[in-house]
Formats: structure tokens, C-alpha cells, sequence
């Protein structure tokens, strides 16, 4: 094994021209268990952490360019504003220390179903920035999941930022684990209101090989909200155009039985989620909802 | 610590003896701190994987990867080819004739043989200069298996074409068990349950099941042995039981027990998981082949195959009941899954039916429990011991019984609950205070815990704060779906080892002048596993002794076998022992002071002397002598056995005997909130009551009780070892997906002690590790079905369990 | 590969170190600082929690490399990181040299007579001393993790509510003691705090 410590991105990007297989390490929760366990032994390790750009973050007008390596800690405390979608995940990532350490871009990199940040970024609507020594691209969040822990990237390339929408609207997140902190997720689920667009966009974790949308349920929602002119009325969305976004989002789910959880179980959950989002993200449009204390 | 003058007005029970009333600071009944606190908040204590020797190697355990199958090849050939590996190590390397180790019947092979019985069963050594080095070496070992077809249950493992888990079985349960893969049968029958069912206006049944818990103590399993120049083995490990290593460890080394040299080191944690033998032989046997020291440390993957589990169990239950409200009889069968190795199985056996009917009068009982042998992992001890499946199993029926006859289920409880004198199924009667109904009474009497706090006070006046929600951080709920429920357990649980078993402990007490100042110094072989054995030696010393400084030398196999630091044993029996010696000493102590004083003062001969701060007082107070005249430069220095009471053998057809020392009762108040849409919940506060007969560190007593609460709120909700019925491999092996409760997850945990003295233990003293384990379980289940209206036979409960899904 | 970095105010040294080895190995293995424990190696037990940085990390999900350059302060350093607190850099330095623990201070390891009063001020940081009095430390394997952690909270944050406790320590599992008397600890030194801070 070789440890590659690359000081500028520049540096970091020629390193892993050359060795397409070495294996970033950012935050480290992901790569040094597979490490401890003897699940992994990469030829290269290839260390971000002394790129201190990855660990910035810039608020422009449209976006959010977030760093790689932000750790969820600092999204937490300092992005709440903007990302609060990705501030609710990051406060169930794992435990304090996790969150110290760990980004954004380890759960993209790892392409976890499970991963925590998805199901927000997909909410948020994001681009990955990518690049490597052929030149810098950003890959559309709906483009990013290619199969169960695969992604988009081509192996020379390393994730450098991610650009989330600003929140336009109210965002919330929600996630099952069979304990109350410091679990990885049985499933989640993520809501984004975008009131410039009158659109609603969904992400769902671990509810299927790779993070999704939930498209049918965005649709249908979009379409009842239009229709009875809830965006401008600012009425209360009725209980029936609820449930069945609710069970659309159930419908988009393709899970598995295993430790974790039942299949049936996350569908069930997930639609559980899904309506008790919308109705906080829906309550918090109407000017009337209830502040999440301690949650972000 | 809410506790006695409540207490006192108890009526059961006498008062607390203290065999001589020293008022030494520092003695019984004052909570003074751990001996060992500092280095254990400085990060200095030394923990069997923190030991480090020059030149040391570092051991690795190759683990089978099937559950059960033939091994028809093993080649270690490009392992021992391997740089910086200095040995590698198979069956066919032991070097003693006996290659079985465990607890009562050595079945337990310390290398595979030909065969692996369960998933993890270690096949091959591997010592190296780098755990890494280790580690790849044993991934060269290539081993050919030819799987063979698993036993994963009662059905499986006694159908007629049943394979046999162990061929030619020859320990003494075999004459009496029905089938050679049942371990252990303990039926107890007592009175006449068929007829006395007659009587019974409300008959309810239940079958239950028990899943696989994990002591998942925090210090994986680790040690050090180094080989001594004369051919023996010096062993730095962390265990519950010295001796009882020490007699599985010589004979597969072919040595001498003297030669086989113990040190206990520091033990982070074990709640019955280091009762049985992990990496101790491997150590031993890397050592001794390559001459050099060498430490074995597992991983938490390794762990989870490194020790045996809680037993899981199918509890069928049948209880009835008059009108109003008298319990009629109980007939019930527990199967124990005891896994591959019998391990503490047949003892598992025997507290499992003698506490099957509880804390409660029933005079007409049928009750069957068996364990297994199966392709599962081994299980063996774990807090609670077979009591505490069964309680999970009896309160989900008192439950029952109570909602059927339309009482309420403490009254109920409390109408049928036993007392001192009851006589239990095994025909042994309870001969100390057995406050059950009063434990319950002071459970029900708190105050509840406030409604929804998880409003807060927010700018709008409705803020939520999540972390107080079913959920918790994960951001579930808002209050939508949850309700709140209330439920109520009591537990029975059996103090030291039962069955008669030889259950002594020896202590070795040194008193002598040093620096002027007398100094006790007290030697035992108890293992200090975290529940502060240490700080109440010292206590007794002081007290008995009449000092203030008291060295507790380091735990070793130079000193008399202390038993094991499980079933709540251990102030009680090298307490008792601690005690007992320093009542030698300090005879010893008057008798020389008489010899060189006596004749200066008649009230060395006529008063009651006792020993105190340092001085030798009479009992009216005056003083005759300071402790470092009557020493000078004498040392006193005696080692003695103790033992409990006898205890006897069930019968093996009836149950009937006097099997148990000592009974200890917990009763526990579950108040829960339940995400009744999602399954999810929340435990909000447990409170207990508990007799601790006398609470000799009342700070440890505290911790004692808490810890134990939470290791059953566990198994409530989250904690489950999951085997895969189809190839009986563990899926779980890590902290990932093996769930411990966090900070987050623990309720409050508020504790009122009682202490009413059994007057046939030291100082009244009661064993109270496990009690508090068995109750909290099934009150945090009835508190759920209160809660959800659920019927929930099964525990832990997962969301789907709550949710139908 | 060859590791430069400062250990509890310490300039150190790591030589043949394998790059796959977390800085946790290093600790303990290498810089004969075994205070922090490898309870799970996977970052679910909080048992190495050490400051990176300042920061409350696991160090078994540290690669060792990953360090070069960099503060790590351990259990072994916390009294000396608590007297020094204002200042960046913490002065003095843990007992190093030989790895681990020697067999000889193994075996001395409660041979020292005691009165049943553990501690002397002064040599603890008050987080140290609070888990003490209050009966927080049982078996005392989580003890390490937990002491940083919560040492961490109470510089950021002086009088945390009990919710703030319990999220701050969710991370760190004890398996021991049921954590009321870790609540009581961090409860205790907080107060503690306060009247120094009064005072």
C-alpha cells in the first residue's frame, strides 16, 4: 500500500491520473473501516486533507458551492440557511466525532443507498463537480447513481465540489433508525418545496439500490397543488392529496429485506415520512410552522 | 440514593450485622471512590490489550466461515512461508493429550478437529511481527470444507435423521436427556398443575420468544503470554474467572497448573462473556511454540465469535387463575438454544425452570426446560442467567392474566407475590425478606414523568425539540402518532452459584506497620470487571480492620481460587471471604496485643475489643493501644477459604431441592412513548426498586442497578444477535448493526434502594448485579403494549413487529 | 512511511509505519499513549475519541498519514490541555519511551495504598475529577473517549442542559454503567465550572 499526500488539488488530480485505482480518503469513515477489517487493501491512498479548499464553502446567488470536505458539522452550524435539507441530514450522520469528520463528498464518492446527505441533495437538486486532469465537468445529482455503491465518476477523477440549489423554499429531512442516534439509516426521506418553480422534489435512502426520487409522487403532488391553487392560497393541503403522494412515495421504493429492516416495513416508513414531511415543510410555507429546535 | 426510612418500616427482615461497628472512615456503607478511578480517568490503567512486551508477536485467530461442516484439507504451507511469521498453528500442533477445554463438559475443541460445529469456530494460529503481517498470513491459510447440513432449532435438532451435534457424548447429563442434542433437562414438578387447573376461572397461554442478546462489554478479548524460562507460561488476561481458566488452560498445554502463571489484567467489562475461555489457550499455545511473547487482541468483528451470548429462547407458558385473582398453577417449557458448545448451558438449564414461575406463590407447577446443542453460536453466560428469559415470559402473562380478570397488573402481582417463607417449585423455602409486593408499591408510587417534554419553549411557544421524540435525532416525528404507556415488572433472580457447587472464595489478608502507620493489604483472585469489587474490599478491610490505608494487591493464581465475578456473587462470597480473613487477622492482632499489653490493663482481657482508626479500643471506647505498638514489626498475614451455605443438587425427574444460596428482586416502572405509525420508541423513564439487603458502596450499588436496567432496556428494543436459519451464520457481527443503546436512547433511570438484611449473608449483604436486568425488559414491553394494544410474544421489538410490516 | 506530529503538546515521530494503520495504532502501539481504546475500529463506539486539531475525532478512523503536521491532544493529555486551555499550544508532554505498558507497571497497577479517596486535585482536569466523585467510571473502557468528548463540550459550551449532554455524548457508548452517572459527571463539573468561573 502506498499513501499518497497530495498538497494542491492540482497535485491530487496528476496522483490520481496516474493511479486510476488509488482510493481517496477525505474524513476517513468509510475507507478506514474497510482498512480495519481487512475488506480493503487499496494499492494507493490517496489523502485529501491537506487541500484546504475542499473544506470551504461559497454562498453565491443561485448555488451553494460546497466543498468535498466540508464536514457535516460546519453544514450543520453554518448552512442551515441555505441547505437546510442537507443541515437535518448531516445532524443524523452517525455521532459528533463522524460529523467532524465526514463530507458530502465521502457519501457521493461511497455511493451508498444508505448514505445520509442523499436523499437531501436529491431533494435540494445539486451538481457534482468532478474532475480530473482532463478537465473539470458537474454531473446533474439525477445522473450521479449508476447501480448499488456505483457512480458516475470516471476512475481518474475525484469529487471537488457539489453546487446545491439554494433553499428557496422550506426543506426537511427524516430518517429511520432503530435507535435514536448514531444508526444508519433503515430508510430516509427528503422534501424540498422550490416555490420560485412551484415544484416539489424528493429524495429516498436506502429504499432502493441506488438513492431516487420519488418521481410519480413529485409529479402527482405538483400537478394537486397547481390545480387546487395551493401555492397561492397557502390553504392546507388536504388530507387525501397527502396520502396519496404518501403512497406514491411507498410505490417508488425498491427495497430489500435484510439486518436492518424489512422491504415492507421501508415502504411503509417511507411513506410515513413522505406525508409528515410534506405536512412540516407545507406548515412552514404557510408562515405557521413549528421551528425545529435542536434538530439542525 | 432515596433510601431507608421508608425502609425501616418495612416489616419483613432484621438488621443489618456488622460483625464489629468500626466507625473507620471509609468503611462499609459510605460510597468511597474506586481505588482504581485515577488511573482509569488519566488513561494509565492497564487493560489486557494495553500490555506490551519486547519482542512480542502478535497472535491471529483464523475462524471457519460456515456454520457446520467436514474439514477435508487444511494447507498452511504459503502462511508458514510468510516473512516476519514465526508459527502457524493447527489441531495436529497441540501438544497435550487433552485438546477440549470448557466450563463442565470439555466439548470444546481448542483447534477444529476434522469438523466446524458453528460460524467463527477457530481452525488456525498465526503469530507475526505485525498484526497485519498476522492477519495476511492467516488469509493465506487455505482451508476445504464439505458443508454439512445445520441444526438450527428444537425441530431440526431432535428429528430422527438429526445429525448428531457431538458423537459419543459421555458427560453426566447424557443418561438423562432425551435426545443427544439436548444438553440438559430440568423438569420441576411440585402439587398437581392438571388438577389445580381445574379451579382456575381464566386460563391464559402465550408463546414467547427470546432473541440472541450480546454482552457486547467494550474491551474486546485480549491478553499476553509470555513464556517462562522454566518451560511454564506467564498469562496477562482479562477474565471473570481465573481458576476456572487455569483449569481448562494446563491440561491442553500439558502443564502443571503451577506452571501456568495468572495475572489478572485490566477488564473492560464481561457480564458473564469472560467466563468462558477465548484467546487464553491460543496465547498460550503461539508462546510456548515460538518462545516468545505474544499478545492476542480481537476486533469487535472477532469478538462477536471470540465469547458466547445470551442463551435465545421459546418460552411456552400456561398460567390460571381464580376470580379473584389467585394464581392457580403454571406449566411451562423453555428450549434454550445453548448453540454448538455446551458452555454454562446445563446451569443455564437449571435457573431457567427453578425461576420459570417467579417472584409468586403457585403451589401447582409443571415446568420443563432444556437446552440445546446446534450449529448456532455457543451461548452460555450472560447477566441474568436464565432468569432472565423467563421473566420476559412470566410478566407478559401476569399481564394477561391481570387484563383478563379486569385488575390492575400491580394489584394482581401484589396479591400473588411471594414472601418470606414462600416455598418456590423446587420445594426450597425463601428463608430471607422477599419484598415483592413493596418493591412494586414503590415503583407505582412515583410520580410520572411529565407529558410530551418534547415541547419546548420556542419563539412561537411550540418548538419541538426532536431529541426527546421517538426517533430522536433522526427527525421522525413532531408528536404525530406517539402515545404514551406505562408498564411494570418484577423480577427473581438466584445469588451465587447454585445446584451444589462447591462455591468458595479465598482471601489473603496481610496486616503490618509501614511507615508507622498500619497497613492491610488484601489478595484475592477476584477478577475486577468494572462492578467495583475493589472499592468494597478496602471497605471490609477498613471496617473490620480498623485501618485507613489498604493496598488490594493485583488479582492472580498466587492466591486461592475466588470464584467467578458472575450471578451476582462476588461481595457477597470474597466479600465474605475479605471479611472472614480480617476477622482472623485482627483475632491475631488481640491476641498479641493481650500478650504484650495484657497485663496493663484488665479490659484487655474482660471488655469486647474492637479495632478502630488505627488503635485498639474497647467497646465502650477507651483506648488501649495504638495498632503499630501491638505490631511493631510483626505482619500478620493469613489466606482462608469461605463458603455460603450448601446448597444441593435438583432431582433430576422432580426439581425438587435446596438449590439456591439467595434470591434477589427488582421491580421496574416502564413509562415509554411510541411512534405507534413508524414502530419506533422511545423509553421516557425506568424506574426501580430493588432490596440490595445492605448497601455496602451505595454510589456502586446506583451504578450496579442503572448499568443493569439498561442492558435490559437493550434487549427491549434493539439488541439482538441475528443467525441466518438457513446456513446459521451470524450477520451482525459489529457495532454497525448490533445496536447498544447510546446516551440518547437511555430514559432516566431513577433508583430506590431497599435495604433489608438477609441475615445468613456478611453484613446482610444481598447480590444485586443481576436482578434489575431481568425486570427492566419486560416492563419496557408491557409498558409497548400499553402503549400499542400489540400483543408483542417476542423481544427485542423491532419497528416492523410494532408496525405489521 | 514516516509520521511527524505533535501529541499532547509533544513533538513526535513515527518510523516503518504502515500506511493502512490509523493514528488510534499509532497511539497506542507506537507512541506508548494506550489511554485511548480500540473498543470497535469502526467508529461507532467513541471509545478512541481524541481532539484533532481541537476537533473531537475517532482516531481509529484517522488514517496515520493523515496527521503529518497535525495536534492530536489524548486522555494522557487532558489535564495538561485543561490547565493550558487558553494557550494554543499546550505545554509539557505524556510519558513516552517504551510502548505501552510495561509488565512490571502492569502488575503495579493498584499496589499503591489507598484511603478510599482517589485523586489528588490539581493532577486531573476537572472533567477527570467529576467523573470520579460521581461514580462515572465503572469498567472504565469508555472512560477516555468519553472524558474528551465531554471536556470538548464543556469548553464550547459552560452550562449545557441535560438534552445537550446526551446529544454531545451520543457517540460514545457505555456499557457499563446505564450513563445516569456520567450525566451526573458532566453535570457536576459544569457546576463546577460555574463557581470557579464566579468565583
Amino acid at each position: 500500500m502506498d499513501f499518497l499526500r497530495p498538497a494542491s488539488w492540482e497535485e491530487a488530480l496528476a496522483a490520481k491520473a496516474e493511479h486510476p485505482t488509488a482510493v481517496p480518503i477525505a474524513g476517513g469513515t468509510d475507507v478506514m473501516v474497510e482498512i480495519n477489517f481487512d475488506h480493503r487493501r487499496p494499492e494507493y491512498l490517496l489523502d485529501l486533507n491537506r487541500i484546504g479548499e475542499l473544506s470551504e464553502w461559497e454562498v453565491g446567488q443561485e448555488n451553494v458551492r460546497l466543498g468535498a470536505s466540508v464536514p457535516y458539522s460546519s453544514i450543520m452550524e453554518h448552512l442551515r440557511a441555505e441547505l437546510p435539507g442537507l443541515a437535518l441530514a448531516s445532524h443524523t450522520v452517525a455521532s459528533p466525532q463522524i460529523r467532524n469528520r465526514g463530507g458530502v463528498g465521502g457519501n457521493l464518492g461511497t455511493a451508498s443507498p444508505a448514505g445520509d446527505a442523499h436523499p437531501a441533495l436529491l431533494a435540494a437538486d445539486c451538481e457534482v463537480e468532478a474532475e480530473s486532469v482532463r478537465g473539470k465537468r458537474l454531473i446533474p445529482i439525477d445522473a450521479f447513481y449508476t447501480g448499488v455503491k456505483r457512480n458516475a465518476l470516471e476512475p481518474d477523477e475525484l469529487i471537488r465540489a457539489v453546487h446545491i440549489k439554494k433553499a428557496d423554499g422550506p426543506q426537511q429531512y427524516s430518517k429511520v433508525g432503530t435507535r435514536n442516534a448514531m444508526v444508519i439509516a433503515v430508510c430516509a426521506f427528503g422534501i424540498a418545496l422550490h416555490p420560485e418553480t412551484r415544484t416539489v422534489r424528493t429524495g429516498i435512502g436506502s429504499a432502493a439500490p441506488t438513492p431516487i426520487r420519488a418521481r410519480e409522487a413529485e409529479e402527482f403532488l405538483n400537478a394537486a397543488l397547481e390545480e387546487g391553487g395551493f401555492w397561492e392560497n397557502g390553504k392546507i393541503i388536504t388530507p387525501s392529496i397527502a396520502q396519496q403522494f404518501a403512497t406514491l412515495a411507498s410505490g417508488a421504493c425498491n427495497p430489500i429485506d435484510d439486518v436492518r429492516g424489512t422491504a415492507k416495513y421501508r415502504r411503509h416508513a417511507v411513506g410515513i415520512m413522505a406525508r409528515r414531511t410534506l405536512g412540516w415543510t407545507w406548515e412552514q410555507y404557510r408562515g405557521a410552522g413549528r421551528a425545529l429546535e435542536g434538530a439542525a | 440514593m432515596t433510601t431507608t426510612p421508608q425502609a425501616r418500616n418495612v416489616p419483613a427482615g432484621t438488621p443489618t450485622k456488622i460483625t464489629q461497628g468500626s466507625p473507620t472512615k471509609g468503611g462499609i456503607g459510605e460510597s468511597t471512590l474506586r481505588p482504581d478511578g485515577t488511573l482509569k480517568v488519566t488513561g494509565e490503567f492497564a487493560y489486557s490489550s494495553d500490555m506490551w512486551h519486547e519482542d512480542m508477536l502478535w497472535g491471529q485467530t483464523l475462524r471457519s466461515t460456515v456454520a457446520h461442516a467436514e474439514i477435508v484439507s487444511i494447507d498452511t504451507s504459503e502462511a508458514l512461508a510468510t516473512s516476519g511469521v514465526y508459527a502457524v498453528l493447527t489441531y495436529d500442533d497441540l501438544p497435550a493429550e487433552m485438546k477440549n477445554y470448557g466450563l463442565e463438559i470439555q466439548d470444546t475443541p481448542v483447534l477444529a478437529h476434522g469438523r466446524v460445529r458453528h460460524h467463527g469456530e477457530p481452525v488456525a494460529l498465526v503469530a507475526a511481527d505485525h498484526p497485519e503481517t498476522a492477519r495476511r498470513a492467516a488469509a493465506k491459510i487455505r482451508i476445504e470444507y464439505r458443508e454439512l447440513p445445520v441444526i438450527t432449532d428444537e425441530a431440526s435438532a431432535t428429528a430422527p435423521d438429526a445429525v448428531l451435534v457431538h458423537e459419543n457424548r459421555d458427560d453426566h447429563h447424557i443418561g438423562h436427556v432425551p435426545h443427544p442434542n439436548i444438553v440438559h433437562r430440568q423438569p420441576i414438578i411440585r402439587g398437581d398443575a392438571d388438577k389445580a387447573a381445574e379451579r382456575a376461572d381464566v386460563i391464559v397461554t402465550g408463546e414467547y420468544t427470546f432473541g440472541m442478546q450480546d454482552q457486547a462489554f467494550l474491551g474486546p478479548e485480549s491478553g499476553l503470554a509470555v513464556p517462562s524460562e522454566d518451560g511454564g507460561v506467564e498469562l496477562y488476561v482479562a477474565t471473570q474467572w481465573l481458576h476456572s481458566d487455569l483449569k481448562q488452560i494446563a491440561p491442553v498445554l500439558g502443564l502443571p497448573e503451577d506452571k501456568v502463571r495468572m495475572t489478572l489484567s485490566g477488564v473492560g467489562g464481561a457480564f458473564g462473556g469472560r467466563e468462558d475461555i477465548s484467546m487464553q489457550i491460543h496465547a498460550c499455545l503461539l508462546a510456548l511454540r515460538t518462545g516468545k511473547p505474544v499478545k492476542i487482541v480481537y476486533n469487535r468483528f472477532e469478538s462477536f465469535f471470540g465469547h458466547v451470548h445470551r442463551h435465545p429462547a421459546k418460552l411456552h407458558y400456561e398460567h390460571g387463575a381464580t376470580k379473584d385473582g389467585k394464581l392457580t398453577h403454571m406449566k411451562c417449557r423453555i428450549v434454550l438454544d445453548g448453540g454448538a458448545y455446551a458452555s454454562a448451558s446445563p446451569a443455564v438449564v437449571g435457573n431457567a425452570s427453578s425461576l420459570s414461575v417467579g417472584p409468586y406463590r403457585i403451589e401447582d407447577v409443571d415446568i420443563e426446560a432444556i437446552a440445546l446443542y446446534t450449529n448456532n453460536p455457543p451461548c452460555g453466560a450472560m447477566r441474568g442467567f436464565g432468569a432472565v428469559q423467563a421473566c420476559f415470559a412470566y410478566e407478559a402473562q401476569m399481564d394477561k392474566l391481570a387484563a383478563k380478570l379486569d385488575m390492575d397488573p400491580v394489584e394482581f402481582r401484589q396479591l400473588n407475590a411471594m414472601e418470606q417463607g414462600t416455598l418456590l417449585p423446587t420445594g426450597q423455602p425463601c428463608d430471607s425478606p422477599a419484598p415483592v409486593a413493596e418493591l412494586l408499591r414503590r415503583v407505582k408510587a412515583r410520580p410520572m414523568p411529565p407529558e410530551q417534554e418534547w415541547l419546548t419553549a420556542g419563539s412561537d411557544g411550540t418548538s419541538v425539540d426532536v431529541r426527546a421524540l421517538p426517533g430522536g435525532l433522526s427527525n421522525t416525528t413532531h408528536g404525530e402518532g406517539v402515545v404514551r404507556g406505562v408498564g411494570y415488572a418484577v423480577g427473581l433472580k438466584n445469588v451465587g452459584f447454585s445446584e451444589g457447587f462447591d462455591d468458595y472464595s479465598t482471601a489473603r489478608v496481610r496486616m503490618e506497620v509501614i511507615n508507622g502507620e498500619p497497613v492491610a493489604t488484601v489478595h484475592t483472585a477476584m477478577a475486577e470487571v468494572g462492578q467495583g469489587g475493589v472499592t468494597v474490599h478496602a471497605q471490609i478491610a477498613r471496617t473490620e480492620l480498623g485501618v485507613n490505608q489498604v493496598t488490594i494487591h493485583p488479582a492472580d493464581t498466587r492466591v486461592g481460587s475466588a470464584g467467578s465475578t458472575s450471578a451476582s456473587r462476588q461481595t457477597y462470597v470474597t466479600g465474605g471471604a475479605v471479611k472472614n480473613s480480617c476477622e482472623a487477622v485482627r483475632e491475631q492482632v488481640l491476641e498479641i496485643g493481650r500478650r504484650k499489653f495484657g497485663t496493663y490493663h484488665p479490659a484487655w482481657a474482660t471488655a469486647e475489643l474492637l479495632l478502630e482508626g488505627g488503635k485498639v479500643v474497647t467497646d465502650g471506647g477507651e483506648v488501649l493501644a495504638d495498632l503499630a505498638d501491638v505490631l511493631e514489626d510483626e505482619a500478620i498475614d493469613i489466606e482462608l477459604e469461605w463458603r455460603h451455605r450448601p446448597t444441593e443438587a435438583f432431582d433430576l425427574r422432580t426439581g425438587q431441592g435446596n438449590g439456591h444460596v439467595q434470591y434477589s428482586f427488582a421491580a421496574h416502572r416502564a413509562v415509554v412513548e411510541v411512534d405507534t405509525e413508524l414502530g419506533l420508541v422511545k423509553v421516557i423513564e425506568l424506574a426501580c426498586a430493588q432490596d440490595v439487603g445492605k448497601a455496602l458502596n451505595p454510589l456502586s450499588v446506583l451504578g450496579q442497578i442503572q448499568g443493569g436496567t439498561l442492558q435490559g432496556m437493550g434487549v427491549a428494543v434493539m439488541e439482538e444477535i441475528i443467525v441466518d436459519p438457513k446456513t446459521a451464520k451470524v450477520r451482525n457481527p459489529s457495532f454497525t448493526d448490533y445496536l447498544l443503546p447510546t446516551i440518547l436512547d437511555t430514559p432516566t433511570i431513577p433508583v430506590d434502594v431497599l435495604e433489608l438484611a438477609d441475615e445468613h449473608a456478611p453484613y446482610g449483604l444481598r447480590g444485586i448485579g443481576e436482578a434489575p436486568t431481568l425486570s427492566s425488559t419486560p416492563a419496557v414491553l408491557a409498558a409497548i403494549r400499553n402503549a400499542t394494544g400489540l400483543a408483542l410474544d417476542r423481544t427485542p421489538v423491532r419497528p416492523e413487529h410494532l408496525t405489521s410490516t | 512511511m514516516r509520521v511527524n506530529f505533535t501529541v499532547n503538546g509533544r513533538q513526535q515521530e513515527a518510523d516503518d509505519v504502515w500506511e493502512g494503520e490509523s493514528l488510534l495504532y499509532v497511539l497506542r502501539e507506537r507512541m506508548g499513549l494506550p489511554g485511548s481504546k480500540n473498543a470497535c475500529e469502526q467508529g461507532e463506539c467513541g471509545s478512541c475519541t481524541v481532539r484533532l486539531d481541537g476537533v473531537p475525532v475517532c482516531a481509529c478512523l484517522v488514517a496515520a498519514g493523515q496527521v503529518e503536521g497535525r495536534e492530536v491532544v489524548t486522555v494522557e493529555g487532558l489535564a495538561d490541555y485543561a490547565r493550558h486551555r487558553e494557550d494554543a499550544h499546550p505545554g509539557g508532554g505524556c510519558a513516552s519511551g517504551a510502548c505501552g505498558t510495561s509488565l512490571d507497571s502492569a502488575k503495579r497497577w493498584q499496589a499503591r495504598p489507598t484511603d478510599g479517596r482517589t485523586g489528588e486535585a490539581g493532577e486531573l482536569a476537572p472533567i477527570q475529577q467529576a467523573f470520579i466523585d460521581a461514580g462515572a467510571v465503572q469498567c472504565g473502557f469508555c472512560t477516555p473517549g468519553l472524558l474528551v468528548a465531554a471536556d470538548e463540550l464543556l469548553e464550547n459550551s459552560p452550562s449545557p442542559s441535560d438534552q445537550d449532554i446526551r446529544e454531545a455524548l451520543s457517540g460514545n457508548l457505555c456499557r457499563c454503567t446505564g450513563y445516569e452517572k456520567i450525566l451526573d459527571a458532566v453535570r457536576l463539573a459544569a457546576a463546577r465550572q460555574g463557581e470557579a468561573a464566579r468565583s
